[in-house]
C-alpha cells in the first residue's frame, strides 16, 4: 500500500457568514471488493476509505458515508458557512489502515 | 421426439427471450427501490428541489464526477439533513451518503464515483422536516469501472 496522504484546499481568509467551498482528497486505492486477482482468480477483499467528517471548531459541518463505488483517491467537495475565525478539522476512516486527520485555519477579516 | 430447431422456432425463442429480458428490467433496479424506501421510511418521495449534475457521457467509468445540490436556505426547518447517492447498474447500488448541518451554508457536495456501465445515478434528499425528494440522471459509460 502506497503512503496514504490527505490533501485539503481551504481558503485562508473569509468574511463572516461567507459560504466557502472546501475540496478534499485522500490518496487511497479504494479496492472495491469486486475485482479478481488475475493470477489466482480469487476476489480481492474490499479495502476502502469508508467515512469522512469535517468539523469547524469541533462542531460537525459535513459527514459522508463512503461506499466502494467511490473512485480511487476519494475526492469530496462541500461548503462551509464561516461564522468566525477558526479551525476546520478533517477526519477519514479506513477499513484497514486506521484513521487520518488534518486541519486548516480560516481567518475572518 | 427429438427437438429440431428450425429457423422459425429459433426466431420465436429469440422474441421470447427479449420479452423476458424486458419484463426483468424493473427487478434489476430493485436494490435501488429498497434502498430508497429504507432511507425515506413512510414518507412519499417527491420530485424537484434536488439536482444531480453528471456528464452525459463518461469515457471512463472509474472516475465520474458528480454533484448534488438541493434548493434550500439551510436555515431553521428549511434544511437538508442527508443526500444519498445510488447507482442502479452497479453491483451494489449504494455509493455514498452526505450529511449536512447548519454550518454547511449550502446543500451541495461533489465527489467522483465508479460506474460499472451505462446507468442512472439517483440522488435522494431527506429534509430536516422528514420530507424526501429524489432526482436521477442517466450517465452513458464507455468503459466500465468495476474491473474484471
Amino acid at each position: 500500500m502506497a503512503k496514504i496522504k490527505p490533501r485539503v484546499k481551504v481558503p485562508k481568509k473569509a468574511e463572516a457568514g461567507e459560504v466557502v467551498t472546501i475540496k478534499t482528497l485522500i490518496s487511497h486505492t479504494m479496492e472495491s471488493g469486486q475485482r479478481k486477482d488475475k493470477k489466482t482468480g480469487e476476489i480481492i477483499p474490499q479495502d476502502i476509505v469508508n467515512y469522512f467528517k469535517a468539523t469547524f471548531n469541533g462542531e460537525t459541518v459535513f459527514e459522508t458515508d463512503i461506499g466502494a463505488a467511490v473512485s480511487t483517491n476519494p475526492y469530496i467537495e462541500f461548503t462551509l458557512k464561516v461564522p468566525e475565525s477558526g479551525t476546520v478539522g478533517f477526519l477519514w476512516k479506513t477499513d484497514n489502515d486506521g484513521d487520518f486527520e488534518t486541519e486548516k485555519k480560516i481567518t475572518v477579516s | 421426439m427429438t427437438m429440431q430447431l428450425t429457423r422459425r422456432d429459433a426466431l420465436v425463442f429469440t422474441v421470447a427471450g427479449v420479452a423476458a429480458a424486458t419484463v426483468g428490467l424493473p427487478a434489476m433496479a430493485k436494490g435501488v427501490d429498497d434502498a430508497i424506501s429504507a432511507f425515506a421510511g413512510d414518507m412519499k418521495v417527491g420530485t424537484g428541489k434536488i439536482t444531480v449534475t453528471a456528464p452525459e457521457i463518461a469515457e471512463n467509468g472509474n472516475s465520474v464526477p458528480i454533484e448534488v445540490s438541493v434548493d434550500s436556505a439551510m436555515e431553521g426547518d428549511d434544511m437538508v439533513a442527508e443526500i444519498m447517492i445510488l447507482a442502479d447498474g452497479n453491483p451494489n447500488p449504494g455509493v455514498a451518503t452526505f450529511k449536512f448541518s447548519a454550518l454547511s451554508g449550502e446543500a451541495s457536495a461533489s465527489t467522483r464515483i465508479r460506474l460499472a456501465k451505462t446507468q442512472n445515478v439517483v440522488a435522494v434528499a431527506k429534509m430536516k422536516d422528514g420530507s424526501v425528494y429524489s432526482a436521477s440522471r442517466e450517465v452513458k459509460v464507455t468503459i466500465g469501472g468495476c474491473g474484471g
